[in-house]
């Protein structure tokens, strides 16, 4: 039993429906209590789509556990290929159904039906959300694909992207516009807008680029197994993982066409002297394994920020994540305890996270500013206008991300001049950020500045000094200041003590 | 005399009732906790379930709306199921650590979900344990919220079921008001009712636990909300007696939920009319102005808070529409029987769902206005008919005088947002 107050992940089964919900001709027949239909409002309203998803809910109740839940699992499984009249179903229990042990798969085999039944095993009361996609796609890949000749042009499948995927729909298309620049055409999207005999063709192509592992290792490890379909291990997000990725195509197909750069304005925007700012900032960066990797990689070598600290939520990329907190000299945080990662956060104080929804809360609570890089997702990941996060676009839609949360060029300097300017002072934050500005009250109670330590004192005119030292490098100020002091033992901070910090720290 | 008459062709008390089962696209009773807890300020709601169960809370919260709320979830694993842990020695430790981390708890509800009754974990037992462990602090409680066996708003009828048989007895006439209703609104029903001299009044749930909410032989109580029906079971079992009445929706609604009170505690004709004259005719203004839109417009509810029959009685008797289907998860005679009376014949009364069923009548129907649950609303508007979402009239004010035309509101927003948006190139 553990306390949870915040989850990154859903259950599996919820994995299961974004497979399902992404996929046309597909029904996923579940076999859950009344109340598990919540799960539909994740879809029609977080993702806006306008059809409910595809899943026949069994919906039992207290009264027909005595009587005959398998009966009822039958009937809606037969209402479901009646009235919906899928290629093919997909069959499972949520969290309460697996207790029972009514066994969907050995039920929906008895039936006879004429269509494919694929039965889903997900255990939940030990796997998560992307587990249970990764499972049900593979499943789904691993009952339908079908043997075949290869395509006559070099194509390749695209796997991974689902339903409530994190910018999954742009992702799709600016791969696709890579690929055809490159001179490869796209046999299938999987499971995104896939139909079950769309799944079939998958053999038909060349290679497989595994777009979001999370999602679609386990097909690609399959399709590579039994269909000798190498696939991609380079996620193009970033303008270096970008340019790696070609390279891993074109080695992978002898292909020799590179795509066009012309529009790929990041590296100039980074290079550009308004962006001296963002050199050296600090940034903590936690998500799913795979954007994490990718940001990671984007923030020290294309942002230039100092990356203290990364983490993922995903236990199945731990392994991968620790080994490149450890290229980056850091600790790798692996929890989906959001409490340790508020925790972790506190500890590092960074001038930016780079996070999901969870930690955009976690920074609005501690005064820092946050990106959101990952899913868990939120009605605001699904932008009305064009966003990819993979390729040459997505490289320039991540430099936007990045830097919208911060204080800007040449602003951050006039906020240092003129900080005690009573319209430029620091609670009115970033320029740009209209709504988050409070008016300056004059005469509020000074706070006092609690040490983090209690054998550490402020003296008055040290801590005049440190509140006029901007918002948003003020933490990092305090902390610096008070380890400066525990090191060389003193008790009181004086103003020389925090320019002696101040010196100490210059970097 | 404001006393609401019956229709003219009559109500829909003995209609008959169209009742359905299959799939209902509906929440579970843990969602209640997403309201209960901001109402009660010193109760923390421990849900001992699956990932399913937090990631429901999550998703209904419209995702972390408060820091560090009072819910959480003890999230049952694989070693719990297995029978390699004991569920209550498991269950105790994280008790202990909430309780040690948050010393401002003062009651503590075990939350009973689906997984945890399948496997049968005695949540009274460990409440009435943790209870003489934490006594007198906190005053541990359970009941279930679980989907096999509650229906959205039931969670808080279940809740408050839970708090009847533990309140404190008492002999004096008291009215206890009964249903979680937004702090503000709550103040301005307590106002009306002082106004007229009616008193003492007490509340369930109250707003703290040390509050003065007792029960007994001589104990009235009135239900704000038209869910409560268990709580309303153990507080005849106590003793009390139900006054009977509309529920408080609308100007027509709160009048004869008033006048119940009134009448049961002696308030003369001129005091009613001198504390209920300027609000009601507040209500009615505001009501007119908001009901331009839905004046000879049609309304089909698909099943969600049971709130539906007291909402369809509003909206065909003050704001002129045409009831077309009328869906609640469940119909209580002693509870929904007076709005049905005043609810004029002609609509579908349905129970229960079976989700695609009546999804095709509603497609048949074409209603201008459908109200139905997140799962559904998107999905209808993209077939062309205007929806509005239940769950916010369940997160919004909504009850007695002043809240009328907000009310009305809530249903005519979604019809002028329509006739509004022009996005046709101009000819």
């Amino acid at each position: 039993m553990k306390l949870t107050v915040w989850t990154y992940e859903g259950p599996p089964h919820v994995g299961a429906m974004r497979v399902a919900t992404a996929m046309k001709g597909l029904h996923y027949v579940l076999h859950a209590p009344q109340g598990d239909t919540y799960a539909d409002l994740l879809f029609t309203m977080i993702e806006r789509r306008n059809h409910r998803p595809p899943v026949s809910y069994t919906t039992f109740q207290a009264r027909d556990l005595g009587a005959d839940t398998a009966t009822l699992f039958k009937t809606s499984c037969q209402d479901a290929v009646d009235r919906f009249d899928p290629e093919a179903i997909i069959v499972g229990a949520s969290c309460t159904a697996e207790l029972i042990q009514d066994d969907p798969a050995g039920l929906a085999e008895t039936m006879g039906l004429s269509i494919p039944v694929i039965p889903l095993e997900l255990p939940s009361y030990s796997r998560k959300e992307n587990f249970g996609a990764d499972e049900a796609f593979y499943q789904i890949v691993k009952s339908l694909s079908k043997p075949q000749e290869r395509t006559k042009r070099v194509t390749c499948n695209i796997l991974g992207p689902t339903a409530l995927g994190f910018r999954a729909r742009d992702d799709v298309e600016e791969l696709t516009g890579l690929l055809s620049d490159m001179g490869i055409d796209v046999n299938v999207v999987a499971p995104l807008n896939a139909t079950p005999s769309d799944i079939a063709r998958l053999p038909a192509a060349h290679f497989n680029v595994l777009l979001s592992p999370e999602t679609g290792e386990a097909a690609a490890r399959f399709l590579e197994k039994n269909h000798n379909q190498p696939f991609t291990k380079v996620v193009p997000i970033g303008v270096g993982a970008t340019r790696d990725f070609i390279d891993e195509v074109a080695v992978i197909t002898g292909v020799t066409g590179r795509p066009d750069e012309t529009r790929l304005r990041m590296p100039w925007w980074s290079r550009s002297v308004d962006s001296t700012y963002l050199t050296g900032k600090r940034v903590f960066i936690f998500g799913d394994g795979t954007h994490v990797a990718a940001h990671a990689r984007i923030a020290r070598d294309e942002m230039g920020f100092e990356v203290v600290g990364i983490g993922c939520y995903n236990r199945e990329m731990a392994r991968p994540i620790r080994a490149l907190a450890k290229e980056y000299g850091v600790d790798a945080l692996i929890t989906d305890d959001y409490l340790e990662v508020e925790a972790a956060i506190e500890r590092l104080s960074p001038e930016m996270i780079l996070g999901t929804q969870m930690e955009r809360h976690i920074g609005k609570r501690l005064g820092i500013p946050c990106a959101v890089i990952s899913a868990p997702v939120h009605v605001q990941d699904f932008p009305a206008r064009y966003s990819p996060q993979v390729g040459f676009e997505g490289a320039n839609v991540i430099f936007d991300t990045l830097i919208h949360p911060l204080v800007m060029g040449l602003e951050e300097h006039l906020l240092t001049m003129f900080r005690d300017d009573f319209e430029f002072h620091d609670d009115a934050g970033p320029s740009h950020h209209g709504g988050k500005a409070k008016a300056k009250v004059d005469d509020a109670p000074a706070e006092r500045v609690q040490p983090q330590d209690d054998n550490v004192i402020w003296l008055s005119d040290a801590e005049k000094e440190l509140k006029k030292i901007p918002f948003f490098v003020r933490g990092k100020a305090r902390r610096n200041t008070e380890t400066f002091a525990m090191e060389k033992g003193l008790h009181e901070i004086s103003l020389d003590t925090l320019y002696e910090a101040k010196a100490h720290y210059a970097r | 005399m404001n006393v609401p008459l019956p229709p003219a062709n009559g109500g829909c008390r003995t209609t008959p009732v169209l009742k359905e089962r299959g799939q209902r696209e509906v929440f579970c009773g843990l969602t209640g906790i997403i309201w209960l807890h901001r109402k009660m300020q010193d109760a923390f709601f421990l849900v001992v379930g699956s990932r399913t169960c937090a990631h429901l809370l999550q998703s209904a919260a419209g995702v972390m709306i408060f820091a560090e709320p009072r819910f959480g979830t003890a999230i049952l694993e694989e070693q719990d199921l297995a029978g390699m842990a004991d569920a209550h020695v498991e269950l105790d430790r994280e008790v202990e650590k909430l309780l040690s981390r948050r010393p401002d708890i003062r009651q503590l509800f075990l939350v009973g979900s689906c997984p945890s009754e399948v496997i049968k974990i005695d949540l009274a037992r460990a409440a009435e344990r943790l209870s003489q462990v934490h006594a007198p602090h906190v005053r541990v409680l359970n009941y279930s919220g679980s989907g096999i066996e509650t229906t959205f708003t039931e969670g808080e009828d279940a809740c408050l079921a839970s708090m009847v048989p533990v309140l404190k007895d008492t002999q004096e006439r008291e009215l206890l008001v009964v249903g979680a209703l937004p702090d503000v609104v709550e103040d301005q029903m307590v106002s009306l009712l002082t106004d007229m001299g009616v008193g003492p009044i007490r509340l369930l749930p109250a707003r703290r636990i040390d509050d003065t909410t007792a029960v007994g032989q001589n104990t009235v109580f009135a239900l704000t909300q038209p869910f409560l029906g268990d709580t309303h079971a153990e507080l005849e079992r106590r003793g009390a007696r139900h006054l009977a009445a509309p529920f408080p929706f609308g100007d027509e609604g709160t009048t004869a939920w008033l006048r119940a009170i009134a009448v049961e505690f002696g308030v003369s004709e001129e005091t009613f009319e001198a504390v209920t004259a300027a609000p009601r005719a507040r209500a009615r203004k505001a009501i007119a102005q908001a009901a331009e839109a839905l004046r000879g417009k049609s309304v089909f509810f698909f099943p969600d808070s049971q709130l539906e029959i007291p909402l369809a009685r509003f909206l065909t008797r003050e704001c002129g529409m045409t009831a077309v289907e009328v869906g609640s998860p469940y119909i209580h005679d002693a509870l929904h029987g007076p709005d049905l009376d005043l609810l004029p014949a002609g609509p579908q009364i349905s129970e229960g769902q079976d989700v695609d069923k009546q999804l095709e009548r509603a497609r048949a129907a074409r209603p201008d206005l459908t109200v139905c649950g997140l799962g559904l609303a998107n999905p209808l508007e993209a077939e062309g008919l205007s929806t509005k979402w239940a769950i916010e009239l369940v997160f919004t004010p909504v009850h007695f005088y002043e809240q009328a035309g907000d009310l009305a509101g809530l249903f005519s927003r979604p019809l002028r947002r329509k006739s509004v948006l022009q996005m046709e190139a101009v000819e």
